[in-house]
């Protein structure tokens, strides 16, 4: 069962070229012509954006920490780093469930596009140990799509994981 | 007696097991509840083609098919009680799981398995409202169990929950062998040529 997780965070990376047809009903042509140009967008997620509670304050770290939750944020097409983007993340914890506001923090991007968050373990919920990220439009002024993203750990005894964004402008 | 030694066995290491998980801390008792309802519907699984077949020494053949019946009910509401209580938990992934856009790939064979149950408990309980041939009967009753025992399988092995990696796939493979004994004694499939045969006059 690690294999699909695997495959969808190393295409994430490289991209998310092909997996994004699959996931997002019409994006197949926005991301053809993108491939083209340079970065192609990265596409939510199936069931990204559940539990999500919009809005949760930016905080130095979610709860006692102990977790990394890290990752980069860039823009498609000519791939640049984004500074100063907004990125909300949550999951089931040690310390809470997804749905629980506790469990729910957002961070921002440095000057190099990254974003750092500590936060309690993660510990598999559902069938699989897996966090939760967004960059929502509407809590942010960058003017970007919305993004929801839910990567799989590889092992529920990882005390770290990563998840890229690559923005497509409104 | 040495194989009622090895149900009672097969039933109760994996809940032991599970109510050991360490996961069990971070998880109230809807959730908690939910994952043992899951592995109960597995052990009652192990039971049914047991009791289908009359695999267990001593239990007389008419007795037999009453618990058969009984265990279909129990099995039935244990997915019940699985489904619900995992809905009260995260209602979002249930619904995706429901609607077959869970990004999980077991929830989709979880969702066959559970409308196999519960096909298999209708065409139960309208047996002799149905008033199909008894082949007939039996053979749709043995297609949705097939569907019910692989799916819950698959499912089972893939999700990452409280039960014990050993534990969990010893009792899917105890499930699958006993269904596919059934299935070869009963000699159900044989008859199908005989079923379309009389049909076709």
């Amino acid at each position: 069962m690690t294999q699909a997780p695997q495959t969808r965070r190393t295409l994430l990376v490289a991209g998310a070229a092909t997996f994004g047809a699959a996931v997002t009903t019409g994006a197949s042509g926005l991301l053809a012509p993108a491939r083209a140009q340079g970065l192609a967008p990265t596409p939510t997620m199936r069931g990204g954006a559940n539990n999500y509670r919009p809005g949760a304050p930016i905080v130095e770290r979610i709860g006692g920490g102990g977790f990394w939750m890290t990752g980069t944020v860039r823009r498609a097409g000519d791939g640049a780093p984004l500074p100063g983007v907004r990125i909300q993340i949550w999951a089931h914890t040690t310390e809470g469930y997804e749905r629980d506001p506790q469990s729910h923090g957002a961070t921002l991007t440095d000057a190099n596009g990254v974003f750092r968050m500590e936060m309690p373990q993660i510990v598999p919920a559902f069938g699989q140990p897996h966090g939760h990220l967004a960059y929502d439009a509407e809590h942010d002024d960058k003017g970007f799509e919305t993004v929801f993203l839910r990567p799989v750990m590889p092992s529920a005894r990882d005390t770290s994981l990563s998840a890229h964004f690559v923005l497509r402008p409104v | 007696m040495l194989i009622w030694a090895a149900l009672a066995a097969a039933l109760t290491v994996p809940v032991v097991v599970a109510a050991a998980s360490p996961l069990l801390a971070w998880r109230d008792p809807i959730y908690i509840a939910a994952g043992f309802a899951g592995v109960v519907a597995l052990g009652l699984l192990l039971v049914q083609p047991l009791l289908a077949g009359g695999y267990l020494p001593r239990l007389p053949a008419r007795l037999g098919r009453r618990l058969h019946a009984w265990v279909g009910a129990g099995l039935t509401a244990a997915v019940v009680i699985h489904v619900v209580a995992l809905w009260l938990t995260s209602p979002p992934d249930v619904v995706d799981a429901l609607l077959f856009r869970s990004p999980t790939p077991f929830s989709a064979w979880g969702v066959v398995a559970m409308w196999a149950v519960f096909a298999a408990a209708l065409l139960a309980a309208l047996r002799r409202r149905l008033r199909l041939k008894l082949l007939v009967w039996r053979l749709c009753h043995i297609t949705f169990a097939m569907v019910i025992v692989v799916g819950s399988v698959v499912h089972a092995m893939l999700v990452e929950g409280t039960m014990g990696v050993v534990s969990k796939s010893a009792l899917c493979a105890l499930v699958l062998a006993a269904a596919a004994k059934v299935v070869v004694d009963l000699r159900l499939f044989a008859d199908i040529p005989r079923i379309a045969g009389r049909s076709g006059h």
